[in-house]
Formats: C-alpha cells, structure tokens, sequence
C-alpha cells in the first residue's frame, strides 16, 4: 500500500564517505529497519548493516536517523520522518566498519574494563541464592538490568565524543547494576575500575544517554550512584572496605 | 582478579567528595546570606549602618569566614576539572587552581576581617 516514495539519504564508505540517496515505497506501519533492508534486498545489495532479532531485544539494530541514535527495528517512520525525507548514517562515537556498520569492540571492552560482569562464589552444586525481590538492592539493579546493549547511549553521550577513554554510560550502568549485586564477589575492583578521570567522575550529567536510551533505563541515575558510593569508599569506607 | 587504583582515581573520588560537601555547605550558606540582605535593606542602608552592626560581632565574622573556607574548597576543585577537561597536557592544571585557592582565602579573610574591626586603622 504504497502512497509515496521516501527520500532516504543512507552513509555509503567508511570513516570516509558520502550519503547516497535511494527512493523507497512508503508503507503503513514501516520501521527504519524495513527501510534498509528494503534497500539492501531490492536496490543495492552491497550495502551492509547489522541486526538480528528485530524486535528490540539484541541491541544490533542502532544507527543515527535524522541525526539521533535509534534503535531502527522498533522506530517507526512516521514519528521521526521529516517530510519525506529521511537520513540513516552509522552510531557516531564509534569506528565505522562499512555504510551502517560499526566497530563495536571498544564499546564491550569498555564493559570489560568497567568490570561489568558478574564473578560468584557458588558453583551449579550450591543451592540458589535468596535475592529478596523488594530488597532495596535488587530493586536499585532491576532500574537498570534491561540494558540490550545498543550503544545507542554510546553514541549520543557528549563526554564520550570529547574524551576517548571514557567508559561511557552502558559501562557505568553495567557496573552499577552489579554493584547492587549482592552475590557478585569483585565490588572493591569494580569500585576502583569506576573511580577517576575515565569513569564515573567525567560523567557531565547533560543526561543524553538517558533521554535517549529506548528502554527508557536512566544511565546518568547509575552513575550518580557510582560518584556517591565510590567517594564513599574512598572516604569512610563500605561494607566491602576501603579503596 | 584484584585491580589497584591510581592515587589519582584515589584523589578525585575524594575531592568529589569535598566538593559536594562545600557545596551543602554554600547552598545553606548562600540562602542564610540573601535572607538576612534582604532583612537588613529593608528601609534603605548605608555602609555605617552595615559596620555598626557587623563590627564586633562574632557570629557574623564566623559564619562569613565559614562561608570563604566553602568558597576555598569548591571553586578551585571545580576550575582544575574544567581545565583538566580542556586543556588535559597543560600545566595550568596544577597552578591556576592554587592560584584562585590563595586569592580567595586571602581577599575572603581580608573582606571577613575588615567589617568585622571596621577596617584598619579605625
């Protein structure tokens, strides 16, 4: 049920490039990623994107649509389209691999620096740990547990595009929900990995990655949390001791 | 897996610390400041009347000098992080700070002292 076409302007290269237009029947209920695969499969097959599951749970789909981060499978067209005409180009803050591809690396290895993983003390043998549902830390993790890991928070944070070494907000929130972990095992390190210059003290709090985030999770609240509790433990102490 | 933290990771958590802290101490310190401007204008003022009421009186040389020694610890952290942002290789970091530490504990006190004796020399 096409009524028009979209003018759609898609980033073509890599870091290097140039924005190639292409005509795409408009449909009812269309998302941006039925746009680029419309694109791929029926007038340039050479361009490259990346998703998987298209029902927003993978975290693959993310690109920059009219100029702000997205997740392009559950983003309507006709919310965000201005006119006809529509801009798709690859996450800023992020190398750019090929068109709408870009390098994720640093991005999970910032995760990895930001000891954004859990570490137990119990094996499969053990009985399950007891996690009180309205227990005030599993009620602080669960604010931030949904994370898909889009890196659309990545890619519209200001500090992150000034400062190349920052964690940036996936990673702070990542670590912050597992600071509320209370079966996780490494808070001290965590703490230490989130304390200084490229944590969570560069965190300007301008809140883009929470404004932008599309399971409306608030990175900045994560982060605000890391600041007090990480100064604490520089200061007095916690629980799990000093830094 | 134990990761050791840098002294200055270890330093700017702290001054974080020290920074929100003075800066409690400012908003009570501000707030206390305009209410008791705006109750001593009332019907017009002139700078006798401010020294006759200031001179001699503990509690204002206190509270004004508690109010510097918060000014003294918030300003200069809050300068050095947007000079480290801004300027990260530049040695200005680790001066322009002091420098506004310094001019603000002296000019503050001097200020704090002055209305309190009248000035020098009165």
């Amino acid at each position: 049920m096409s009524e028009t076409n979209l003018k759609v302007k898609v980033w073509r290269g890599a870091e290097q490039g140039e924005f190639v237009e292409y005509l795409v029947p408009r449909n009812s209920n269309q998302t941006v990623l039925d746009v680029v695969t419309y694109i791929q499969r029926k007038l340039d097959p050479t361009l490259s994107y990346r998703f998987a599951c298209r029902v927003g749970m993978c975290g693959s789909c993310a690109m920059t649509v009219n100029g702000v981060a997205r997740w392009t499978c559950r983003t309507h067209v006709a919310k965000i389209v201005e006119g006809d005409a529509l801009e798709i180009a690859p996450l800023n803050n992020l190398p750019v691999i090929k068109d709408l591809a870009t390098d994720m690396r640093e991005f999970f290895n910032k995760w990895k620096g930001a000891v954004g993983f859990f570490k137990g003390e119990q094996t499969r043998h053990d009985d399950f740990a007891i996690v009180k549902p309205d227990s005030e830390e599993r009620q602080l993790a669960n604010a931030g547990i949904e994370c898909i890991g889009c890196a659309v928070c990545y890619a519209s944070c200001d500090v992150v595009a000034s400062r190349s070494d920052y964690l940036g907000p996936a990673a702070l929130n990542r670590a912050w929900t597992l600071t509320n972990d209370v079966r996780d095992t490494q808070q001290l390190d965590r703490l230490r990995a989130v304390a200084g210059d490229a944590g969570c003290h560069t965190c300007h709090t301008h809140g883009s990655c929470t404004e932008r985030c599309p399971k409306q999770l608030e990175p900045t609240a994560g982060i605000s949390g890391l600041k007090k509790l990480v100064a604490r433990a520089a200061v007095r102490g916690t629980k799990w001791g000093k830094l | 897996m134990s990761l050791a933290i840098s002294n200055t990771a270890l330093l700017q958590a702290r001054l974080w610390y020290a920074q929100r802290i003075s800066a409690m101490v400012l908003g009570l310190c501000v707030a206390i400041h305009l209410f008791i401007m705006f109750y001593a204008i009332r019907g017009g003022l002139t700078a006798g009347e401010i020294l006759g009421r200031t001179q001699g009186n503990w509690l204002f040389a206190i509270f004004y000098e508690v109010f510097v020694l918060a000014c003294l610890v918030h300003a200069p952290i809050g300068l050095a992080n947007i000079l480290r942002e801004n300027f990260p290789r530049s040695p200005v970091v680790g001066v322009l700070p002091w420098i506004l530490a310094a001019l603000i504990l002296v000019l503050g006190t001097t200020a704090v002292i002055g209305v309190f004796t009248g000035g020098v020399g009165r």
